[in-house]
């Protein structure tokens, strides 16, 4: 199996929600909100745009990095939990408006670990289908404005879209390995049923997610013999600050290696960790290892590494 | 088992050194809901009493209701070293 990253898309609304706007609404501080997550601002989608509208943007901004037409896809991938129906997902539409006539078009509809399980599956599918775009898109403002708010879920979250194109041809990265978890009993813990509210266990939530992230980002790196320390980059599913943080700590890797931008546009669900890796890349970094790794509802959680070509 | 009062003085130790301040009186008080504790000061308890009493607390075992009170983490580590 050779899988490469070839390019990385994303998209960002326009409205800037700051902290001010929120804790008027709250009854709460702005500094208690960027205190507790590490959140200044975030980015809402205006009424109209839907996830697709999104996922087309971020797909669109990827492809043109990558310089191929949607048309040549060989598979769509689109992860997003807060998705506007039930089914069809939001996957056919995306295929549809992008011009993919007949190749197959997947949701995964679990929410922040999706991309990193969209990435894991297109490693697989790539040698068999051609070309996978892997999508991640939320309109999380939609989900957390179900009146009457909840503090706790109502400051977190922000909207947006991330991509990513992987290919069996030779890219700038080459995929080496991934590790897939689920554990199923804690699926009441962060949850959305139908339209809201958002149901989330912080407690359990954040204690999971501090031990499983780093333990599952060192499984993938033991079984490639890649230490902790020669990672260039760990581009997370964008939490909370306070998470990226810990897993930095446990990992035992200097701060500037975890990369954040969770500052300024919240936590974007599925579509963080691909937003990510879009800006890191704009940042022409020095080639070396980079790990992903996200966890989230479900709970579903996991980790990825990719190279410099070989 | 009964409670053991040196066991407990150690967690009450230890919940001070996480929370920077002292423990509640009421050893059945929540450390959550008293607002004494926020999420992101329960793995860093969780990783002291590790350290602390020398024992692994498996994944399995990581529920929030284990650690809520200095009460409930003397009974958890009592069952630990049964």
């Amino acid at each position: 199996m050779t899988a490469h990253l070839h390019a990385f898309g994303a998209f960002l609304p326009e409205r800037v929600v700051a902290n001010a706007e929120l804790a008027e609404r709250l009854g709460c501080t702005s500094e208690w909100i960027e205190k507790v997550s590490g959140i200044q601002e975030r980015r809402w989608a205006a009424p109209e745009t839907t996830v697709a509208d999104m996922a087309i943007a971020a797909a669109e901004d990827c492809l043109g990095k990558a310089g191929i037409a949607a048309s040549t896809l060989g598979m769509l991938i689109v992860a997003s939990g807060s998705g506007a129906r039930g089914f069809p997902g939001p996957a056919a539409e995306v295929a549809a408006r992008l011009g993919m006539d007949s190749a197959p078009a997947l949701d995964l509809p679990i929410a922040s670990a999706g991309s990193l399980f969209g990435l894991a599956l297109a490693m697989q599918m790539t040698e068999i289908y051609g070309d996978v775009l892997v999508v991640g898109a939320e309109k999380m403002s939609a989900v957390i404005q179900t009146e009457p708010l909840d503090q706790n879920t109502a400051i977190l979250f922000g909207d947006g879209a991330g991509a990513v194109l992987v290919s069996a041809q030779t890219g700038r990265w080459r995929l080496l390995d991934a590790v897939l978890h689920t554990d199923g009993q804690y699926r009441g813990d962060l949850a959305l049923d139908g339209i809201g509210p958002l149901r989330m266990n912080g407690l359990t939530v954040i204690l999971q997610a501090a031990r499983k992230m780093p333990a599952s980002i060192t499984e993938v790196l033991e079984r490639q013999n890649i230490s902790a320390q020669q990672v260039s980059v760990f581009l997370l599913h964008q939490a909370n600050l306070n998470l990226l943080t810990r897993v930095g700590k446990a990992l035992g890797v200097r701060p500037e290696t975890v990369f954040s931008n969770v500052q300024r546009y919240g936590n974007t669900s599925s579509a963080s960790m691909l937003i990510a890796a879009s800006e890191w890349v704009a940042g022409n970094p020095e080639p070396g290892p980079i790990v992903f790794s996200a966890f989230g509802a479900g709970f579903h959680w996991g980790a990825i590494v990719a190279d410099a070509r070989t | 088992m009964s409670p053991d009062s040196t066991r407990r003085q150690r967690l009450r130790t230890l919940v001070q050194k996480v929370a920077g301040k002292p423990a509640p009186d009421d050893e059945q008080e929540s450390l959550f809901e008293s607002g004494l504790l926020d999420s992101f000061a329960l793995p860093d308890l969780v990783s002291a009493i590790e350290t602390e009493f020398g024992v692994k607390v498996p994944d399995s075992d990581l529920n929030p209701r284990k650690f809520d009170s200095i009460e409930r983490m003397d009974a958890y580590l009592a069952d630990r070293t049964q």
